[in-house]
């Protein structure tokens, strides 16, 4: 077929990616953006089969018919909790086959270079448009593919320990090779170096040690970064699978790789944005992993966190008119959505104004709590963002805190020392009572002493979040 | 142990110490009642009900101050009273031993312990037997509907066809337990309501009730109620001079003003003067809640309703709380019963006078024989100290102008050298790079825009579905292996086979798991 069929496939492709994204601003809207993204594909695909450059498409198909069963089976059968490694272990593929195709690329130029003018005309695909390159644009061909193949193999070892962390099968903590950062920025210089030879050369083995240090790269950078910063790693890794699918479209001068890369790209850099925004960090310091300097001593937190039992939040929440509860990763881990749905359930039945807040890092992966919650059946209206809800709290009779603790800790803003002074939280102790669902004494991930658990309002919940939510149900009448 | 309330003796008081209520829970902590016959008629409890509640009903006083361990009652005791305590018995009522010197001798005299409900310390724990905060929340909401009983119009505005109505202005001055529940039931009647403290931190209290809080022009700091339990202190003459010009600017526009100004240990201070009350508009009510200590207005008369020259109504009345006495005998019994639970803390029925209990101290006045009054100070702080509030400046037209000019001006600069920088890069890369490149790269460029425009849009629950779909999105790189697989290089084909593989499974998962999330999203 013609190539104006293609690219007027194309055009229309890249329309509805960009309709698809835009669908997503809200709830209801986004069930019909899902399936511009659906067609979208479908039809980029389909042209590009039927267009010219592709061949053997018995074996294309054939393998997108088994790749796309592998995925089918994988999503029905995920759970909403591991979503966040689902996600991860996606962008390590993209990742992958951006690396693989970056070589193909390579291999291609390699091979068209040695041929005879006669063979050259030839040629048809691929490698015939890199037959009519000029030296100039071999040249630059070199640096996107170099750029291509150095984010994806980035993309591929960074989501595949991001994974790992967040799947639990590779230690949460932050984690670094004796000379830290100090690794990081040699493999980046030697990557740079290389890029340089490969560019005057296209010598295979620049672009293969490159490889390597990139991999590296990706490993180092993610092996440093603890679990509560993974919102902010998983849509870096987002932001960096696009940009690799952008810089390839650059080497293969495919449109719709450009756009639908950096669009993907855009939304991964914004999302990272906005969860460093909610953390108050830079993006930088985030991804150099660890909490930037104190500045003094940590305020001396006086008091003694005070237990309650089942029957005294119990009591609590039948007088209560208005309920707040703040989910947090400690949520997902203990499966406890669907009892928390059930109170929410209950607790409304009675006519009580029950809410939940949600600060943009809770959880592992932006936006995780809305779909537990979503996922458990709570309304999508009741569950409201930290700007929305924040200001309610000095109305509200309880609140209710589940698992979370950087994200309602009070020294954000009162102790000028704290290591997360500055950072926006929920702040729920200004409740009239305020509960803490927690497995025991002792701090969170941060390691920040959380002086919200001594406050006078403040009543401890001990015990697994499920168990604890399920012991409430029954006596809530 | 034996709890007994007797008759109120005191004229007009219709409370009651005990309900049926607080007997039945009061049973809970292994105590019996006792009820003299009769005492709670007047609140609408008969001896039935008592007795229904598992309470013994005595015929007299006598025989009850003889039955009971504890006498509970509302009103201090009269001397008859006093006169039939015995060693060992404990008194629990109002007793205002500062007041009541004498009374309180005599109380030592007789060997009983006396808990004073009026001497509870305020701090949060003792909120629940906080009596004075009960009855004044009555007060307060009686004091409302009393002045609207003297008044001749609504409360709310209307218009109806038979002409508009405006809506009443009311003032509240003091916004104690009582002037809060005063202005809680004029807002409610739809009111306008203006309130006045003179404790500054209070303000933020009356605008969440709903009435609008009268500030002073003065520049002395005000002293905040922290330092006498939250209670309001004697003020400067000079402030005094501000606050009396702030109330005859008033005067004139109020059609209700409620006087709940105490302050402890003091006679009431003179507020409302004769010369305001003369300003006032005919029909116009005052509540004075303060007559029992004298009152807050020159010319109240405590317990009598007069209506002035110029026909401005004034309530004297001192026993609102009695005039509500079902729902006061209930707050009260219940106040009551709170402190028999910390004096009873194993819940056996055996009373443990603990004088280390900061509570319990504090209301204690005689004890074995002794005066225990005045109590020391407690170890817990009862509100903590408030940072002078700084009242956001208001900023006038012309500086808010200049302030969204300056804004808009440093947003421009940004946008602007951003645009040149960028602007710059471009025209630089376009020197040097071919035609077949920069084609691409608008591309890019503008699809970057085109993302940053449209992702800032999504909302904040979808993250994780938008994530999700940019993933499936993103194996759009499966067309770059398509393009690649049909080359004739062996190790081409493979690599390139591999890469439609992962791709395909990324396109099915990625879609597949968004539809999923997606179709949970469920509007309530």
């Amino acid at each position: 077929m013609e190539i104006g069929f293609t690219t007027a496939a194309y055009v229309v492709a890249a329309v509805l990616f960009i309709l698809s994204l835009g669908g997503l601003s809200g709830q209801e809207s986004a069930k019909r953006a899902v399936w511009y993204g659906i067609v979208g594909m479908g039809l980029a695909v389909a042209a590009t089969l039927a267009g010219p450059g592709a061949g053997l498409w018995v074996l294309s198909l054939v393998l997108i018919a088994v790749g796309g069963a592998a995925g089918w089976v994988v999503a029905q059968r995920v759970q909403m909790t591991e979503m966040p490694q689902l996600v991860a272990a996606m962008h390590s593929l993209v990742g992958l086959a951006a690396v693989f195709i970056g070589f193909n690329t390579h291999i291609e130029v390699a091979r068209v270079a040695g041929m005879a003018e006669e063979a050259r005309a030839a040629l048809t695909g691929f490698a015939a448009v890199v037959a009519h390159k000029t030296p100039v644009e071999i040249s630059i061909l070199r640096v996107e593919t170099f750029l291509g193949v150095f984010i994806g193999a980035v993309t591929f070892t960074g989501s595949v320990i991001a994974f790992g962390k967040l799947a639990g099968k590779v230690d949460g903590k932050a984690k670094k090779l004796p000379g830290g950062h100090v690794l990081n920025a040699g493999a980046a210089l030697i990557s740079v170096v290389l890029l340089l030879v490969y560019i005057n050369s296209g010598s295979s083995m620049a672009l293969l040690v490159m490889t390597l240090a990139a991999l590296f790269i990706g490993y180092h950078l993610i092996m440093g970064i603890g679990g509560a910063d993974m919102p902010v790693v998983v849509s870096m890794l987002n932001s960096y699978s696009g940009w690799a699918a952008a810089a390839i479209g650059f080497s293969l001068s495919n449109d719709l790789l450009i756009v639908t890369g950096a669009l993907v790209g855009s939304s991964g850099a914004i999302l990272s944005y906005i969860m460093c925004k909610a953390m108050n960090r830079s993006f930088v310091s985030v991804i150099l992993g660890g909490f930037g300097g104190t500045t003094g001593p940590a305020m001396e937190v006086t008091g003694e966190q005070i237990a309650i039992d089942a029957e005294g939040v119990a009591a609590a929440l039948n007088d209560a008119d208005s309920v707040i509860i703040i989910p947090g990763y400690g949520m997902a881990v203990a499966q406890a959505q669907q009892s928390v749905s059930e109170l929410t359930r209950k607790l409304r039945a009675k006519g009580k104004n029950v809410r939940f807040a949600i600060h943009p890092v809770a959880g592992r992966l932006p936006g995780h709590m809305n779909v537990l919650l979503a996922e458990a059946k709570v309304p999508y209206d009741i569950v409201l963002e930290m700007d929305e809800i924040n200001e309610d709290f000095p109305e509200t009779d309880v609140a209710i805190v589940i698992g979370s603790n950087d994200i309602v800790n009070p020294a954000a803003q009162e102790d000028p020392n704290s290591p997360i002074a500055g950072m926006p939280v929920l702040e729920c102790w200004k409740a009239k009572q305020v509960f803490v669902s927690k497995r025991g004494q002792g701090t969170g991930y941060s390691g920040i002493e959380n002086p919200l658990f001594y406050k006078d309002n403040t009543r401890m919940f001990y015990g697994d979040a499920k168990k604890s939510i399920d012991a409430l149900l029954p006596m809530i009448e | 142990m034996k709890i007994g309330a007797p008759r109120e003796l005191f004229e007009g008081e219709n409370r009651v110490a005990l309900t049926p209520d607080s007997a039945l829970q009061l049973a809970k902590l292994g105590h019996t009642c006792v009820v003299e016959s009769g005492a709670g008629q007047k609140a609408g409890f008969s001896d039935a009900t008592y007795e229904k509640a598992g309470v013994e009903v005595v015929p007299t006083a006598a025989a009850l101050f003889e039955a009971a361990d504890v006498v509970v009652k509302v009103r201090g005791p009269e001397p008859s009273e006093v006169a039939m305590l015995r060693k060992g018995q404990t008194l629990i009522s109002f007793f205002w031993p500062a007041q009541n010197a004498e009374l309180l001798d005599a109380a030592k005299e007789r060997g009983a312990t006396v808990v004073a409900m009026d001497m509870v310390p305020r701090i949060s724990r003792a909120q629940k037997m906080d009596a004075l905060s009960s009855m004044a929340n009555i007060a307060g909401y009686r004091a409302v509907i009393e002045a609207g009983n003297n008044f001749g119009r609504f409360f709310t505005g209307q218009v109806t066809a038979a002409g508009k109505v405006p809506p009443a202005k009311v003032l509240i001055v003091g916004a104690g337990v009582a002037g809060l529940a005063a202005i809680g039931t004029s807002t409610s009647l739809g009111a306008i309501t203006y309130a006045f403290d003179v404790r500054p931190e209070v303000a933020e209290q009356i605008e969440s009730m709903g009435a609008e809080f009268v500030y002073l022009d003065f520049a002395e700091n005000q002293t905040d109620g922290a330092a006498t339990g939250g209670y309001a202190a004697p003020s400067s003459p000079e402030f005094r001079e501000a606050q009396l010009k702030k109330f005859r600017e008033l005067a004139p526009e109020m059609d209700i003003v409620i006087t709940t100004a105490l302050i402890p240990g003091r006679p009431a201070p003179k507020l409302w003067t004769e010369d305001m009350v003369a300003m006032m508009k005919p029909g116009s009510v005052i509540v004075d809640l303060a007559a029992e200590r004298g009152g807050n207005c020159d010319l109240t008369v405590p317990d009598q309703k007069i209506v002035t020259e110029n026909g401005v109504t004034i309530v004297g009345y001192t026993d609102f709380p009695s005039r509500m006495a079902a729902q006061a005998s209930t707050l009260y019994a219940t106040n009551i019963r709170h402190m028999l639970t910390d004096l009873t803390p194993k819940k056996d029925g055996v009373i443990d006078h603990n004088m280390e209990d900061d509570v319990i101290r504090g209301a204690t006045v005689t004890k074995d024989g002794a005066i225990t009054y005045p109590p020391p100070p407690p170890k817990v702080q009862a509100i903590a100290v408030q940072k002078p509030k700084e009242k956001p400046k208001e900023l006038t037209a012309e500086e808010k102008r200049a302030q969204e000019m300056a804004a808009f001006k440093a947003q421009t600069r940004n946008q602007v050298a951003l645009l040149a920088i960028g602007g710059g890069l471009l025209l630089a890369a376009g020197l040097v790079a071919p035609a077949s490149f920069m084609s691409h790269f608008i591309v890019f460029v503008l699809s970057c825009f085109v993302g940053f425009q449209v992702i800032w849009n999504v909302s904040h629950s979808l993250h994780t579905p938008l994530m999700a779909i940019t993933n499936a999105i993103s194996s759009i790189i499966i067309l770059g292996a398509l393009l690649q697989i049909g080359s004739g290089n062996v190790l081409v084909i493979i690599l390139a086979a591999l890469s439609v593989l992962m791709a395909g499974v990324n396109i099915f998962g990625g879609f597949m798991v968004t539809r999923r999330m997606l179709a949970m999203f469920q509007k309530s």
